[in-house]
């Protein structure tokens, strides 16, 4: 079926979509041509001078081991959000798709976290597990845990995933809501009458089913916790204690804006960009195929 | 094998309505009961609730001389083929049939002797391979009714399984399904608003409309012995002309008619002549309207008389020879084919 519309004027199509065009040249290509110049550049200390070094900053990058602990630290931080929000979004969602009374109220305040910014959500969560101010820290420690992830780096980390995973939690609950209810209802009879419980039926039919919306959601999660961050971290951790939760996105912007680093910062956001473009690649071929069923 | 009843009962929504109200069937072991009636007059309501996707409001149902109402559908031992088929979508055709016996335990060689008895049986071995989508609509309700076979329950439930398909289609899988039923003996509860599916399937019929039953019995007897206006203008294609007596010049002609307001006449029993009715019969003075010629038969459309407001009457007439429109023609009927029905629409016994 042919859905195309034929225009009268030749030029029509082209003015029509040149507003749009201008937006994302002046505002994508522009930038990431510049960055991929400079990236090749290396700067004197006072920023003087430049210099043209070819793949020289890539190379540094490769043979720094912060380098590589911060994308070994990015991928750990991505797979805990991903993990954890899907995984309670799932839950919320498999909750709020039964038939109760009230179930639109309980739907819309899931979907307001999405709305908050990302510095608010942060500092929320500061105020609940800030070492002293926080009530929360104060519950664990009064369980026996040193919480304090001003100090501890694996504390600041879950700190920062926590409050990066529930802002994400409303788009997923959307996304897996409207997976379930796009599952027929008689499916799912048919296999309570074929015998299968609660649980077996969640495992072996709805869950095979929502895999295409898994998926999905697993690659745009992984977006997020890469890029979308930025702002958690900054209000958070500002990328410490001692790294702990310094990010590659976060470590362009120390190298490049705080470090003066400019040629290795600009290396590190075309790698980023070339991660971006394999991420969307791998989302799209699949989308082009939608369903594994 | 078993039997299935139903003991008064009843289902209140949660919003209030009352979709069934008080129902009493009893389903012999093997029969084949057909639930008719009108869209939204309780069928699906009903079946379901006997497979116990919809909980009993009040009333008894009762599988095998075992009282379900509180007993969970997996456990009933009954399988449902739904309209929409309700395939697995990600699993292939055998997993499809498969599933509800993995569910239950059974080891594999068995389950895939059943699967494979199932499907030659159904025709599909071919396609045991294949998901749901990569079928046609035919193959995918016999994939529904494989699944439902395989587990050899004690009751098959069918909720209008042929809606879906094509007019031919429907007729040829409508025979399958009597033979295969004939076949397995399996006690079964189908639910359809086509009343010729129903004639044609059921060992005992049962109509429904706004939640209560109309009338109990088999296709025949249904047909021959209506017991409201209501069945007898639902059952037989086309329907039963129904006259009201009241300030008709029939009444004269009936002569002692007890308290009957409403006549009603099959058009395969009313004659076209140019003679009278004789033996008490009656005669129906009619202009033809219209005319319908289906082949081995025709419908013949008239009002009585002058009377414009009167409801209109179908004549069946046997071949192609049918009067011009606007010729007046006498329709006689013998007084045996009459059926009387009171002012409540019940049927008056003659
Ligand atoms: N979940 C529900 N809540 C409230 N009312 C319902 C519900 N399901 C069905 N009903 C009502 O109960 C009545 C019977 O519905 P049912 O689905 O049993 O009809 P049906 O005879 O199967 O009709 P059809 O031939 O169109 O399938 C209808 O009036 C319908 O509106
Ligand atoms: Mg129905």
């Amino acid at each position: 079926m042919h859905k195309n519309v034929v225009f009268q004027h030749r030029w029509l199509p082209y003015l029509l979509i040149a507003p749009q065009l201008l937006i994302v040249l002046a505002f994508f290509y522009w930038p990431a041509l510049q960055a991929v110049w400079q990236s090749f550049l290396l700067q004197d200390a006072f920023g003087l001078s430049t210099t043209f070094v070819g793949f020289e900053n890539y190379v540094e990058l490769i043979r720094q081991p912060e380098y590589f602990g911060a994308v070994i630290r990015t991928f750990v931080f991505s797979a805990l959000i991903a993990g954890s929000s899907l995984s309670f979004a799932l839950l919320l969602a498999v909750m709020a798709d039964k038939p109760l009374s009230g179930s639109t109220v309980y739907r819309t305040l899931l979907i307001w976290p999405y709305a908050v910014a990302p510095a608010v959500a942060g500092v929320l969560w500061i105020f609940m597990l800030h070492p002293s101010l926080g009530m929360v820290a104060r519950g664990l420690r009064a369980l026996g845990l040193d919480w304090n992830p001003l100090l501890n780096g694996n504390h600041a980390m879950i700190l920062v995933v926590l409050a990066a995973a529930w802002k994400q939690i409303s788009y997923n609950f959307l996304f897996f809501l409207a997976g379930l209810q796009s599952i027929p209802k008689s499916v799912l009879e048919a296999a309570a009458i074929d015998g299968a419980g609660p649980m077996r039926r969640f495992w072996t039919v709805t869950f095979p089913l929502l895999t295409p919306t898994i998926f999905f959601l697993i690659v745009v999660n992984i977006v997020y916790a890469f890029f979308d961050t930025f702002g958690i971290i900054d209000a958070m951790t500002g990328g410490g204690p001692a790294k702990a939760t310094e990010t590659l996105v976060y470590k362009v912007y120390l190298d490049g804006l705080l470090g003066g680093n400019l040629g290795s910062s600009a290396a590190q956001s075309v790698l980023l960009m070339m991660m971006v473009i394999v991420l969307t690649a791998i989302q799209f071929r699949y989308v082009e195929r939608k369903v594994t069923y | 094998m078993a039997n299935v009843t139903l003991r008064n009962v009843r289902k209140t929504y949660p919003g209030g309505f009352e979709a069934i109200k008080g129902i009493d069937v009893a389903v012999g072991d093997g029969q084949f009961c057909v639930l008719v009636g009108p869209s939204g007059c309780g069928k699906s309501t009903l079946l379901r609730m006997v497979a116990g996707l919809e909980t009993i409001s009040s009333g008894e149902i009762e599988i095998g001389e075992r009282v379900v109402n509180t007993i969970e559908p997996a456990d009933r031992d009954i399988a449902m083929v739904f309209q929409n088929y309700a395939l697995y979508p990600h699993m292939t055709v055998y997993n499809n049939m498969a599933y509800g016996l993995r569910n239950r335990g059974m080891p594999k060689p068995e389950i895939e002797q059943r699967v494979r008895e199932a499907a030659r049986i159904l025709e599909i071995e071919a396609l045991l391979d294949r998901k749901p989508r990569q079928l046609s609509g035919g193959q995918r309700q016999r994939v529904a009714m494989g699944r439902a076979i395989v587990r050899q329950p004690k009751v098959f439930l069918f909720d209008e399984p042929l809606s879906n398909l094509d007019a031919k289609l429907r007729i040829a899988m409508r025979v399958e399904i009597r033979k295969l039923q004939r076949r397995l003996a399996t006690t079964s509860i189908y639910v359809t608003h086509d009343q010729l599916e129903a004639m044609t399937l059921a060992d005992i019929l049962v109509v429904m409309n706004g939640g209560v039953v109309e009338q109990i019995g088999s296709p025949l007897e249904v047909y021959h012995r209506p017991a409201t206006t209501f069945v007898a203008s639902f059952i037989g294609a086309p329907p039963m002309n129904l006259i009201a007596l009241e300030g008709s010049e029939l009444r004269r002609q009936l002569g002692d008619h007890g308290d009957a307001t409403t006549l009603g006449i099959r058009p395969e029993d009313l004659t076209l002549t140019s003679g009278d009715a004789g033996d008490g019969g009656l005669a129906l003075k009619l202009r033809v309207d219209a005319v319908e010629r289906v082949g081995p038969e025709s419908f013949v459309y008239g009002r009585p008389g002058d009377h414009q407001g009167e409801a209109e009457i179908i004549v069946r007439v046997a071949g192609e020879h049918t009067p011009a429109l606007g010729e007046h023609v006498l329709a006689v009927a013998s007084r045996a084919k009459l059926h009387l029905f009171g002012r409540d629409g019940r049927r008056l016994e003659p």
